[in-house]
């Protein structure tokens, strides 16, 4: 409390008394020639039951791929209610915290300064967050929903539209299409990530926890979280990280080949996507023995630059009349149709409702420990106000602009005849419609750097959370320990690759998305709970 | 002959500094020059400390431990902030050469194996690339 100044971070905070000290339960033991600092149970854990689902899906493809094959629908579709009201729930908290007064508390205290500016921040959360998906639905999404909508039929149980569809009228198939990519990519993600983020961020610089997901739990479990119950969550935590990471490392291996197929001729083969994947893990082995500051950080800036450029070029070189008003007639689709894509209960259109927005509300939240705790490290020093502005608001606004740009431009060659892109297979969208545009081979060269650099940030920024996940809360744990975890993220993205276990992967992925969401739920409670406590900047 | 030495401690794992501490204290009597403790910490939760600021408190009160135990005339210390210290911290150690003003670093360090053909060990690093001098205690 505050009678112990030394104790407080930056100016008065709510300190959280605890005996746990980071790092009690951790073992130093030395492997070969390497030290090694881990968290005895949750390191231990992870590791071998990842190598064991492995080697199960490897050894019994067949079973392994009817289980999963069973399960990942069977999650999105028994539990669509539970995913879309919980998400709702999220974007409701969020910004009902940003516009109480409890957006005024600050990250680390109420004296602490930021510790990285707008552009090396704002880099980071896209790097981390949805660069990857960004580059590859950004023209297919549009496409889809618009197809799907103003198809005969659209709004009939086997449509894959979203909600009544707009048969025959592209106009309206065109303003649904976009309102419902905006809604995948908008508000309800970047809630889910700011949730995450700023619980973990507030419970380890304010709170003076470990950084690591257990913590969000003290509120609720006390002095437990450091026993069996946070061990499950943390390890929870790692599973999804490395679950979602390695499946974007296979297939981001698969749509990378195939775009290079299509600019340079690469073949398409095994030999490609295993040299691939090498290729990235290696320049992510790079960017994470160079530390946070040169690695990452430096790529991620790197990358906000390109994409700036390129979505500058489509603008300019696409319909720009068409994107100008087209972003404010969106942000208008979107907001007239949020309530109804929102929905939980009741849906007409479940192949949309379940096989979209309760598939990706699964994948961003089984992402969320992996950006929520990367974002939360880089976020020291911000109030939550701002935390919040920056990392819900702007970022959907930027969606919304990329989604219009990217999207826009599709729907708009689709409509003048072009049935190219439609029959493009998904991995090659962007890589089409870039080349309808001028300078064709230039942009789609700046796309592929894109999309590998953006697999790399994922890549290494996974690596260094899963580390200090499994370091017990450590950030300054061996480096070894991180070169560990990467090269491990890459041999399970070739091992299942090569034995076609990739399907099966992103299930389990997604399949942590169920526990996570309840996990998240109560963290909800958990977060404001805590800032309630915090005294408030002037 | 030299102005100010500086230690880089490991507030985690003092036992093994005791040979580079008492080295330290043993230069500070002989040229009759002062000593600077400096540690690095994230402004993460760690294992020493639960932010900068306690961990800055804890160094102020080691320095005066080692002033007390080796009878030194003048200690002073200095905690850093890093953003990934597993990584940076040679970096900002030798940074912390020229803040301090020392000109000899006394530090700790263990007897290189098969790792340092990859990582350099942090005193290898040290020795390497700052400007003045350094005493590396095996």
């Amino acid at each position: 409390m505050t009678d112990q100044p030394e104790l407080t971070p930056d100016g008065s905070a709510e300190v959280i008394e605890t005996d746990y000290q980071v790092g009690q339960d951790n073992i130093q033991a030395k492997i070969g020639p390497f030290g090694l600092d881990i968290h005895n149970p949750v390191f231990m854990i992870s590791g071998l039951v990842i190598v064991g689902f492995v080697f199960f899906t490897l050894a019994l493809p067949d079973v392994a791929g009817s289980i999963f094959g069973w399960l990942r629908p069977a999650v999105t579709s028994t539990f669509d209610w539970f995913f879309l009201g919980a998400a709702d729930i999220f974007v409701v908290v969020a910004l009902g915290i940003m516009i109480s007064p409890l957006g005024k508390v600050r990250l680390g205290g109420t004296d602490a300064k930021p510790e990285y500016s707008y552009l090396g921040w704002f880099s980071m959360l896209f790097a981390a967050g949805m660069g990857i998906g960004l580059m590859f639905f950004g023209v297919s999404e549009p496409i889809s929903h618009f197809s799907s909508s103003v198809a005969e039929g659209a709004g009939s149980p086997d449509s894959w539209a979203p909600l009544a569809g707009a048969a025959g009228n592209e106009t309206e198939a065109r303003r649904l299409g976009m309102a419902a990519t905006i809604f995948h990519w908008g508000l309800h993600p970047w809630a889910i990530y700011a949730i995450v983020a700023l619980s973990l961020a507030l419970f380890a610089f304010n709170k003076g926890l470990p950084l690591s997901v257990r913590s969000i739990f003290y509120p609720i479990f006390g002095d437990r979280v450091w026993g069996w119950t946070g061990h499950v969550i943390d390890t929870l935590a790692v599973f999804a990280t490395l679950f979602g990471l390695a499946t974007s490392l296979g297939f981001g291996a698969e749509q990378a080949n195939a775009g290079l197929e299509f600019l340079f001729g690469l073949p398409v083969t095994d030999t490609s996507k295993v040299l691939l994947i090498t290729g990235i893990t290696a320049v992510a082995l790079i960017s994470v023995v160079a530390g946070l500051d040169a690695g990452v950080k430096r790529l991620s800036e790197i990358n906000m630059v390109l994409a700036a450029l390129l979505l500058l070029f489509v603008i300019i070189a696409g319909p720009t009349i068409v994107i100008l008003t087209g972003f404010i007639a969106n942000l208008g689709a979107y907001v007239e149709y949020l309530p109804a894509l929102s929905n939980p209960i009741g849906r007409d259109d479940a192949n949309f409702s379940q096989g979209w927005t309760s598939f990706y509300w699964a994948w961003w939240i089984s992402w969320s420990p992996f950006v929520g705790m990367f974002i939360a490290r880089v976020s020291r020093g911000r109030t939550v106000r701002e935390f919040i502005f920056c990392v819900l608001l702007i970022p959907s606004v930027v969606s919304v602009l990329w989604m219009t740009s990217f999207g826009g431009t599709a729907i708009s060659l689709v409509q003048d005849g072009l049935a190219a892109i439609t029959d493009a297979p998904l991995e090659l969208k962007l890589f089409t419609m870039l080349n309808e545009l001028p300078l064709a081979g230039i942009t789609s060269f700046i796309g592929i750097v894109l999309v590998i650099v953006f697999f790399v940030t994922s890549s290494d920024s996974g690596s260094l959370v899963i580390d200090t996940i499994t370091a017990g809360g450590k950030v300054d744990a061996p480096t070894p320990q991180r070169v560990f975890w990467c090269i491990f993220e890459g041999l399970v993205a070739i091992a299942l690759l090569l034995g076609g276990g990739l399907g099966a992967l992103q299930a389990a992925a997604v399949s942590t998305g169920l526990p996570f969401t309840v996990v998240l739920l109560l963290g909800c409670w958990a977060l404001v709970k805590a800032l309630m406590a915090e005294p408030r900047a002037k | 002959m030299y102005k100010k030495i500086m230690v880089p401690v490991d507030l985690a794992h003092i036992e093994k500094l005791e040979k580079a501490l008492e080295t330290a204290a043993d230069l500070s009597k002989h040229y009759d020059i002062p000593v600077c403790y400096v540690g690095v910490t994230s402004s993460a939760p760690g294992q020493v400390a639960h932010t900068p600021k306690e961990f800055a408190s804890k160094l102020k009160d080691f320095a005066a431990e080692q002033e007390k135990k080796y009878g030194l005339t003048s200690v002073d210390s200095k905690s850093y902030t890093s953003h990934d210290p597993s990584i940076d911290l040679d970096e900002t150690l030798i940074d912390a050469t020229g803040d301090t003003g020392s000109d000899l670093v006394v530090m700790a360090s263990h007897v290189p194996g098969l790792p340092e053909h990859i990582f350099a060990s942090n005193a290898g690093e040290v020795a390497m690339h700052a400007k003045v001098s350094v005493f590396v205690i095996r």
